[in-house]
């Protein structure tokens, strides 16, 4: 018998108990919706995160200090300072630019006005094209400002509203801190990415900010490096030996700094996000067999609840696999059911999360591949749990079927 | 060649320790066009007999030879097509499928048989406006007047052009004016040149055969020909039959 002919008849009965087929595939409804909304929140984040780590460029190389790691004791103090990221520069022909980072958190003043933004960076002239952020407005230091100390600031666009430096923000006087520094530039628009607002924070040349952090600060700084073209790979090699020479680390001890690619910031981003996706994923999968074994249960009942008409089909001569092969489509009828609507309705709370939640979450995104798979496992639990049902229907005796009342 | 042959048929059931003997050699032929009553009281063996004639149950001794084909070594696949093709079932209790139409119903050996939608639709409507049901083929069987339904019944058992025509008591839940109509269209059947056996223990209702079965304790006690009454029987129908139109 076709198979068409067997999915009409499924549609058939699931179109005369709509009420039941819904409750039976709750379990697969739950469980689909469950993975769909997490996978869409979770896809939605690294679709953002990748995107803009993508903005940096894949000659973008960052080196931190690698504080020890547990069992590793080490007497010598981490250092990482710009004469370090001064050496790197001489030394590695394959360095574009080169910027010191340091992080810290000071109020900011403007007249009566203080707010305390983000973060407030120390870097150098080059920062702008290391990071591929540039201002919009005015200007951001050069090495002049540098090498004469001055005392300028350049702003996210939410540190103006803030201060309330007005549509005119360039040559204002405002307070770092303790330091008075004018307003110089206003960076453009960023916006949000992994829980930091870009817009709410601000730029001070890197030796002024050791007078703002205080000098402890300038002993373990970051390094942001953008590489010529092809040259990352011996640019990352020539960092890990110089600096191993500069902090004369002997051979058999590991590097007190770490090296980081913008290939490995996504490769770590997307490790944590999988195994995230990962340990849903294994509870998604006890609560489809949880759902499967529901399915079975109910086809149980509608086989017995059928066994006349199961007769009447074998009377006019249906053969076991036309048996077999009806309720295991309808098993699978009802689990792709509940595979739809679980479909939806995650997308439906996944956005709804996105929505309710404080938090700046990126919009929803669910990939093809999310719902390939809820589609299929759907399709697998239907036909596991439907063949033990479809076999007993198959092998019941037409007589007996026909004398059933 | 006869176009049901049955020699020594038995069926033996064992219940625990008790061996009971439902058919008990069972001798039996019937040609084409017969139309032919098995009577007898119950558990006399009519029922186990049907149901063996109807490939729904396999012999425990004997043979049985359909259209020359030995049934009892068929297998499982093999005896629903023969169910499929070349037998029509009509119940006592109708047996139609209740979610479904007329219609529906009466395709349902064609589905089985493989015919195509189309072919399916234009035969299961020759059928019924066969039975007289061509304005009735939307209705489900709840919709249906018990002599309707069995008349569904009876276009399903023919849709597929069977051999034989089997009938477990088809009057057997309808009241006496239904039973009457409905055995018209038994008489109009056979008269048309279908095989048609019956089950009844109605006498009124064997006496339209041309023969007569009679079954005691799984043996067959008498068979008598009564030719010349049933050939005043399907006379006596008003409604003219057109030949070849099953």
């Amino acid at each position: 018998m076709a198979l068409l002919e067997n999915l009409r008849i499924a549609l058939g009965a699931l179109r005369a108990n709509p009420m039941r087929a819904t409750l039976t595939t709750l379990g697969i409804i739950i469980a689909v919706a469950a993975v769909i909304a997490v996978v869409s929140v979770i896809q939605g984040l690294q679709h953002m995160i990748v995107g803009q780590f993508e903005d940096l460029g894949s000659n973008f190389i960052q080196v931190a200090p690698q504080f020890q790691q547990q069992g590793v004791q080490s007497a010598r103090q981490v250092r990482l300072t710009w004469e370090d990221g001064q050496a790197l520069e001489a030394e590695l022909p394959g360095i574009q630019y080169i910027t010191p980072v340091v992080v810290g958190q000071v109020e900011m003043k403007y007249r009566d006005r203080r707010h305390r933004p983000d973060y407030v960076f120390g870097v150098n002239g080059d920062f702008p094209e290391t990071n591929k952020f540039f201002v919009e407005e005015g200007r951001f230091f050069t090495e002049l400002d540098l090498r004469m100390r001055r005392k300028v600031v350049v702003v996210g666009q939410d540190v103006v509203e803030e201060l309330r430096l007005g549509n005119d923000p360039i040559g204002k006087e405002v307070y770092v801190g303790d330091l008075p520094a004018t307003v110089i530039g206003v960076m453009e628009d960023k916006g949000r990415m992994l829980g930091s607002n870009y817009d709410d924070m601000a730029y001070i040349p890197f030796d002024t900010s050791l007078s703002v952090f205080g000098r402890r600060a300038g002993e373990q700084i970051q390094l942001n490096i953008l590489t010529e073209p092809g040259e990352t790979d011996r640019v990352v090699d020539g960092v890990e030996r110089v600096l191993r020479r500069r902090h004369k680390i002997p051979e058999d001890e590991r590097d007190d700094f770490q090296v980081w690619r913008q290939d490995d910031l996504l490769d770590t981003i997307g490790t944590v996000l999988g195994g995230v996706t990962a340990v849903i994923g294994g509870v998604v999968g006890i609560a489809l067999v949880v759902g499967g074994i529901g399915i079975m249960n109910i086809m149980l009942v509608s086989v017995t609840e059928r066994t006349k008409e199961i007769g009447i089909r074998k009377a006019v001569g249906a053969r076991k696999r036309d048996i077999l092969l009806q309720f295991l489509i309808e098993a699978v009828v009802l689990a792709v059911f509940g595979g739809l609507l679980g479909i939806v309705l995650g997308y439906g709370v996944g956005a709804g999360i996105v929505a309710i939640l404080p938090v700046d979450l990126p919009p929803v995104y669910v990939p093809v591949w999310a719902i390939a798979l809820a589609f299929g496992f759907s399709a697998a639990v239907g036909i596991f749990f439907g063949i033990y049902p479809a076999g007993k229907a198959a092998r019941l005796d037409p007589i007996e079927a026909l004398r059933y009342e | 060649m006869a176009l049901i042959e049955i020699r020594d048929l038995k069926k033996i059931y064992q219940m625990g320790a008790e061996e009971v003997r439902a058919l008990d050699g069972v001798d039996l032929d019937v040609e084409a066009g017969e139309y032919l009553a098995i009577m007898g009281a119950s558990g006399s063996g009519k029922s186990t007999l049907m149901n063996l004639l109807g490939c729904l149950d396999t012999p425990t001794e004997g043979h049985y030879r359909l259209n020359g084909t030995p049934v009892e070594t068929l297998d499982d696949e093999a005896l629903a097509a023969i169910r499929n093709r070349e037998i029509g079932f009509v119940f006592q209790t109708f047996n139609l499928l209740p979610r479904t139409t007329a219609m529906e119903n009466v395709e349902l050996p064609l589905v089985y048989a493989g015919q195509p939608r189309r072919e399916r639709r234009e035969q299961a409507k020759r059928a019924l406006t066969r039975v007289g049901l061509g304005d009735r083929m939307d209705h489900r069987p709840n919709e249906l007047s018990g002599g309707q339904r069995q008349r569904v019944a009876v276009a399903r058992a023919l849709v597929n052009e069977p051999s034989i025509l089997l009938a477990d008591e088809p009057t057997g839940n309808l009241d006496s004016a239904t039973s009457g109509e409905i055995m018209d269209l038994f008489d109009e059947l056979s008269a048309a040149g279908n095989t048609i056996l019956l089950v009844t223990h109605e006498p009124d209702i064997a006496e339209r055969c041309r023969r007569q079965v009679v079954m005691r304790d799984g043996k067959i006690l008498s068979d008598t020909a009564t030719g010349s009454e049933s050939d005043t029987a399907s006379d006596n129908n008003s409604a003219p039959v057109p030949a070849g139109a099953v």
